[in-house]
């Protein structure tokens, strides 16, 4: 296990930094982010078919490209850096995440071919009013009716939930609690019953809908494994998705920070950059140390990220195993997304004024690092997670 | 996350772990876990055997060429040792400064005379060095310094004042910087002289410091000499072998700092579990936060390491500013888990616990060896290339 990257995944890095700074320009972004739908359907086009990044994570029995968390990492820093509007996290980090970890055989021929083609986008509906992250966020219920299942519950929060072809929509049996008895369910977003409405956010470089159910109905081949044990394959899914998200914040900062350092160096005030005053040097070098830090723990989540999406195929990780991914997971999350939060703000206020117009790309980072750092649990949420590991 | 070790590496690991558990088993079992950071003056006679003791048994020095006396150990070799050290509890080392510090100043800079004559005994740990940098007026602007050395027929005589000098009581060799051309600009006219520390002209003073202890000490050269021939890589060149000597830190002994932070906070964990701190949700966050940033840095020290091409990485960069303030931060949730506990010291008049010591040291952490603002300027300028200060 090495924590440098190799020579694939620098290539990877490299042409997506090409492709994004080029088409996820500050510009670009602006345009993409004030539509309904969040993104360009041309630029996304060109991500399917031109760089296959539906396809990385996909098994290559599902015509995916095979590769896995690791090769994942530098795409998301790079996301991150260019603050890219796409489907992507929707439908790779959650929908095919989801699909990997808790599909059927036939649920995973049915959509991961047609997502790694780009012909479909997917997300995850878990998130529900209360604004909680962990199981007792699901109240939406599924009943048993004749040989399916009626699903009714409001799903909130919900990711590209607006312009997503498929849901991944977790739901529970009627009176059980906590993590017992929630089962998820494979719900093409066009099925009778279910409504999204688009919601306007801060951060509108990642949209944000509201799904109903209103007793929709879905046949027993929706659900996905077991029925009632689907909170397992969901905690690894979230897992996974903060794994991505936390590499994808190591980018946004290490923007930030970029372009904090190239203004302070030709920036000048009192007849000289402000760069050379101490009090700027030493906001950067406090972002430095944040960047390089919260990639050592991004980069060591997406190690046994990789692992435990290899031992998937060998009936899941161990429970030590398990842990220790749950542990890194929530410990990247926690520092990520305040290493994010900071530098994003640091960048602002070196700018000065001209950071706090809308003109200057800094506020894209500064609302992505603030949207980050609630999306999946907050840093507090993620450190508690740490804490009960630690067995406090 | 753990060393990929060779089997060669194992076997090294497996005989310092051997001869480490029989060593501490014997008559020195009582040094176990003793001497280290606020507790130097503990059983000084012993720890200078014990130096000795190691020495013949071939574990000092271990990173040294082989002609110098060493074991040309590898990086990892030397990570390896540190670890095996700290994990057993070996005693803080009295002979440190000179391994760390003049040996490899003296294998880079020394000529073969001064190889010949100091480095078999720094090796076999006869011979404890200090260090003669900081004075009143020279501290984090070392080149400010003002002790001056003439020299007189074949000696040189020096006449000045350091201060904040480790080890100076138990010290027989000073390295010195001194001024010896009082004409040139600060930072030349400065040399390394190599001074007896057992002689008339020499007068120490101890420090009393935040502890109580007295690990400092005021050194007051008034008439010392050495011979002319004490002198490290030129008259005159002195700052550009001190600031050499600060390169050759190459991280071996960072694993097993951490491992004593380990320890630590592992005793902390502990006392929370018992007097329920642990469930105070403020102080588990902290707790929580504690162990994923010493995780974490753990992590940018296996980047480091794996790193070893880069000049100077920025994760080599920001080690010391990371691990003194995490250190810190640690002495105050120390205090805060304990609570009403923290006031009550071990005994009269004035020992103090374990966890008070780190809380009271941990505020030097921050000054010594290049103070935070320092640091924080090295890695704005060298990491990120900001501008210096114009007057510098």
């Amino acid at each position: 296990m090495e924590l440098t990257l190799t020579d694939d995944q620098q290539e990877l890095r490299r042409g997506a930094r090409r492709f994004l700074a080029a088409e996820s320009s500050p510009d670009k972004v602006d345009a993409a982010m004030k539509t309904e739908r969040g993104y360009d359907p041309a630029t996304w086009q060109r991500i399917c078919e031109e760089l296959g990044w539906p396809a990385l994570t996909i098994p290559e029995a599902y015509e995916g490209i095979g590769l896995g968390p690791r090769e994942l990492y530098p795409l998301m820093e790079e996301m991150g850096r260019h603050v890219a509007c796409a489907p992507f996290f929707s439908t790779v980090c959650l929908g095919v995440n989801a699909l990997l970890c808790a599909g059927t055989e036939a649920q995973k021929q049915a959509h991961l071919p047609a997502i790694a083609a780009g012909e479909r986008t997917a997300t995850v509906a878990y998130t529900e009013p209360s604004g909680r992250w962990d199981a007792s966020a699901i109240k939406a219920t599924a009943t048993r009716h004749g040989d399916g299942y009626v699903l009714r519950g409001h799903k909130r929060y919900v990711l590209d939930g607006h312009s997503a072809d498929l849901l991944v929509v977790a739901a529970r049996a009627p009176g059980s609690t906590g993590e017992n008895g929630v089962s998820l369910f494979v719900v093409p977003a066009t099925t009778a019953g279910v409504t999204r409405t688009w919601l306007p956010t801060m951060d509108q470089t990642r949209k944000q809908a509201d799904v109903v159910l209103d007793g929709v109905r879905v046949p027993a081949d929706a659900v996905m494994g077991e029925p009632g044990a689907g909170w397992a394959p969901l905690a690894r899914t979230l897992a996974l998705a903060v794994t991505a998200l936390a590499a994808e914040q190591v980018g946004g900062a290490e923007a930030c920070l970029e372009l904090a350092v190239e203004y302070a160096k030709v920036r000048k005030q009192f007849g000289r950059p402000i760069g050379s005053f101490q009090a700027i040097k030493h906001k950067c070098a406090d972002m430095l140390l944040l960047v390089e830090s919260a990639r050592s723990a991004a980069l060591y989540a997406s190690l046994l990220a990789a692992e435990a999406v290899e031992a998937l195929g060998a009936g899941g990780p161990s429970a030590g195993a398990s842990a220790a991914f749950a542990e890194a997971a929530s410990s990247a999350k926690a520092y990520c997304s305040e290493a994010y939060f900071h530098c994003a703000g640091e960048s602002i206020q070196i700018h000065g004024g001209i950071g706090f117009t809308w003109e200057h790309p800094a506020h894209l980072y500064f609302k992505r690092a603030r949207s980050s750092q609630t999306l999946l649990g907050s840093p507090a949420y993620h450190r508690e997670r740490v804490a009960s590991l630690m067995d406090l | 996350m753990e060393l990929q070790l060779t089997d060669a590496e194992r076997a090294f690991r497996d005989e310092v772990r051997a001869w480490l558990e029989a060593q501490l088993s014997g008559r020195f079992a009582h040094l176990r876990g003793r001497g280290g950071p606020g507790d130097e003056h503990y059983a000084i006679e012993d720890r200078l055997e014990w130096g000795r003791v190691m020495g013949a048994a071939g574990y000092n020095c271990i990173a040294y060429p082989k002609a110098h006396g060493g074991r040309g150990a590898t990086l990892t070799e030397e990570v390896v040792f540190n670890e095996e050290y700290v994990a057993a509890g070996g005693p803080g080392r009295i002979g440190h400064i000179g391994e760390t510090l003049l040996g490899p100043t003296l294998i880079h800079f020394g000529d073969a005379a001064q190889q010949e004559r100091f480095l078999p005994k720094i090796v076999s740990g006869e011979e404890i060095w200090c260090q003669g940098y900081s004075e009143p007026e020279a501290g984090s602007d070392l080149a400010n310094l003002q002790t001056k050395a003439r020299l007189v027929g074949d000696e040189w005589v020096l006449e000045g004042q350091k201060v904040w000098t480790s080890m100076a009581p138990w010290a027989d060799w000073c390295f010195v910087l001194a001024r010896t051309d009082p004409d040139a600009p600060k930072h030349k006219g400065i040399s390394y002289l190599l001074v007896p520390m057992k002689q008339p002209g020499i007068t120490i003073a101890p420090i009393e410091q935040i502890t109580g202890g007295a690990e400092f000490a005021e050194v007051f050269f008034e008439g010392a000499k050495t011979r002319k021939e004490l002198v490290v890589g030129g008259v005159n060149h002195g700052w550009k072998v001190a600031m050499g000597t600060l390169a050759f830190e190459r991280g071996g002994s960072t694993l097993g700092q951490q491992h004593l932070f380990q320890n630590e906070l592992d005793r902390v964990i502990a006392a929370a579990k018992r007097n329920g701190a642990g469930k105070d949700p403020v102080l588990r966050q902290r707790l929580a936060d504690a162990a994923i940033r010493l995780k974490i840095m753990r992590l940018n020290a296996m980047r480091m390491l794996a790193d070893q091409s880069a000049e100077l990485s920025r994760e080599a960069l920001i080690s010391k500013l990371y691990w003194s303030h995490w250190h810190r931060d640690f002495g105050e949730l120390a205090m805060d888990v304990l609570g009403a506990e923290s006031e009550l010291a071990e005994s009269a008049p004035y020992e103090l616990t374990a966890a008070q010591k780190a809380f009271l040291f941990a505020r030097s952490d921050t000054i010594y060896a290049g103070s935070s603002q320092i640091q924080r300027n090295l890695i704005a300028e060298r990491g990120l290339g900001l501008p210096r200060e114009p007057n510098r």
